[in-house]
């Protein structure tokens, strides 16, 4: 994700925004983040993303959101965010023992 | 290639922060746009990823040359195939670089002002279509070489920008050397040819990996910072090991009495390119600088009404959405 430079110098015209772009490679799989691109608007997004990022049946749907619309977690909540579940091991399966004999589970 | 000579910036950061960042490196970490960054990181990869997006929008006008003018029809769709690619790979670099806080309009008029430059290979002419070939076979060669070891750049936008290159680079590649074998199977006059292409574009390609970076102390600091990840030397070595056995399979002679194999050494010894050529193309003097520049002015300002209409038309639309509901 990009951050907007509009620390440019004095630009003269306004820049086609900036959309982030997903991609279902698959029937059945999630849309995936595949890139950015400028555009216009979502028509032109979805055209411009359709020639940069599918050119090679890559893709069955394209999602196309600007990229001032998504909201970001920060890299500094890295600690708050993801370390409560660092210590909570048994929620995978692989912490409980369960004998051989009752098959599988 | 497609970054030559990329000046790196010092630092002046807090040094408890750039030993945090330079372990964060070594550890194999991916650094992300929001990641805090020692300034001359950000600096330095702007000016890389900027250089490295202008040579591929640059490097369409060569062969673009030659799509009119391709034998068939096949050869035609697979050429224009190539040149949106490089289209891609342009604009896949440009969001790259856009996330350390450059915008591509930005880019675009450092390039078209001459403030940043492209690779010095963009320079040379096509005159025929086993240019085609040998600008495929060697150029995207020489290209790969740089990019493969790129894919694991520190950097993660431009890694994973430069994953997607590779993946169709190696097209590029074969595309031309298949050019070169119908050439090198063909008539005299088109031995002639595709020889005449090798002789052209040999000493240009070795170029493209920049002069010996042996002392480079700027050179040294990408590599700490994982953003250059071999020296120039080491790349050229390695595609003149591979070019050659691939000329010889073309029966096609590298333009180089002195090349020869060391088995000391496991690879060839090869002449250097004339330096002095390489500085004086990078400085605006090869055979077509000024075309290239002219052809991105030029198409840089006839798109203005197009790039300004769809933009008012887009704003129109807001408007009257907003308005309605």
């Amino acid at each position: 994700m990009n951050t907007p430079a509009e620390t440019a110098s004095t630009p003269k015209r306004r820049e086609w925004p900036l959309w982030e772009v997903f991609i279902r490679g698959q029937h059945g799989l999630n849309h995936r983040h595949v890139g950015s691109l400028h555009a216009p608007d979502a028509e032109m997004a979805i055209k411009n993303a359709r020639d940069v990022y599918t050119r090679r049946n890559e893709g069955v749907s394209i999602w196309v959101v600007e990229a001032r619309h998504i909201a970001a977690s920060s890299p500094s909540d890295k600690g708050p965010l993801y370390e409560p579940s660092e210590s909570k091991v048994y929620r995978h399966p692989s912490f409980f023992d369960i004998p051989e004999d009752v098959g599988a589970m | 290639m497609y970054a030559q000579m990329v000046k790196s910036e010092a630092s002046k950061d807090d040094p408890d922060k750039l030993a945090a960042f330079q372990a964060r490196i070594d550890a194999g970490d991916k650094i992300e746009p929001k990641d805090w960054m020692p300034a001359g990181y950000r600096k330095t990869l702007i000016r890389q990823i900027g250089q490295h997006a202008h040579s591929e929008i640059v490097g369409q006008l060569p062969e673009g040359n030659w799509i009119t003018r391709a034998p068939t029809l096949e050869r035609k769709a697979i050429l224009l195939a190539k040149v949106q690619d490089e289209a891609g790979h342009g604009l896949y670099l440009y969001c790259a670089a856009e996330t350390l806080g450059v915008s591509r309009d930005e880019l675009t008029e450092m390039l078209l002002d001459g403030r940043m430059k492209y690779s010095s290979i963009f320079n040379y002419p096509t005159l025929t279509w086993a240019d085609m070939g040998a600008v495929g076979w060697l150029v995207d060669g020489a290209a790969i070489m740089n990019q493969v070891p790129l894919q694991r750049t520190s950097f993660g936008p431009y890694s994973r920008a430069m994953i997607r290159i590779c993946k169709e680079e190696s097209f590029h590649q074969r595309q031309g050397y298949d050019i070169m074998m119908k050439m090198c199977q063909g008539t005299d006059a088109q031995k002639r040819m595709a020889q005449d292409a090798m002789n052209r574009f040999w000493y240009p390609a070795l170029m493209m990996f920049g002069p010996s970076d042996k002392d480079s102390v700027h050179s040294a600091q990408s590599m700490t910072w994982k953003i250059k990840m071999n020296t120039n030397d080491e790349l050229r070595q390695k595609f003149v090991d591979q070019t050659v056995p691939q000329a010889e399979y073309l029966g096609l002679t590298i333009p180089d009495p002195d090349l020869v194999w060391n088995d000391d050494k496991g690879g060839y010894d090869f002449s250097e390119p004339d330096w002095s050529e390489f500085f004086d193309v990078i400085q605006g003097n090869g055979p077509c600088n000024t075309e290239r520049l002219a052809a991105r002015n030029k198409a840089w300002d006839d798109g203005a009404w197009v790039r300004d209409g769809l933009m008012a038309h887009a704003e129109k639309r807001a408007a009257r959405k907003v308005a309605a509901e």
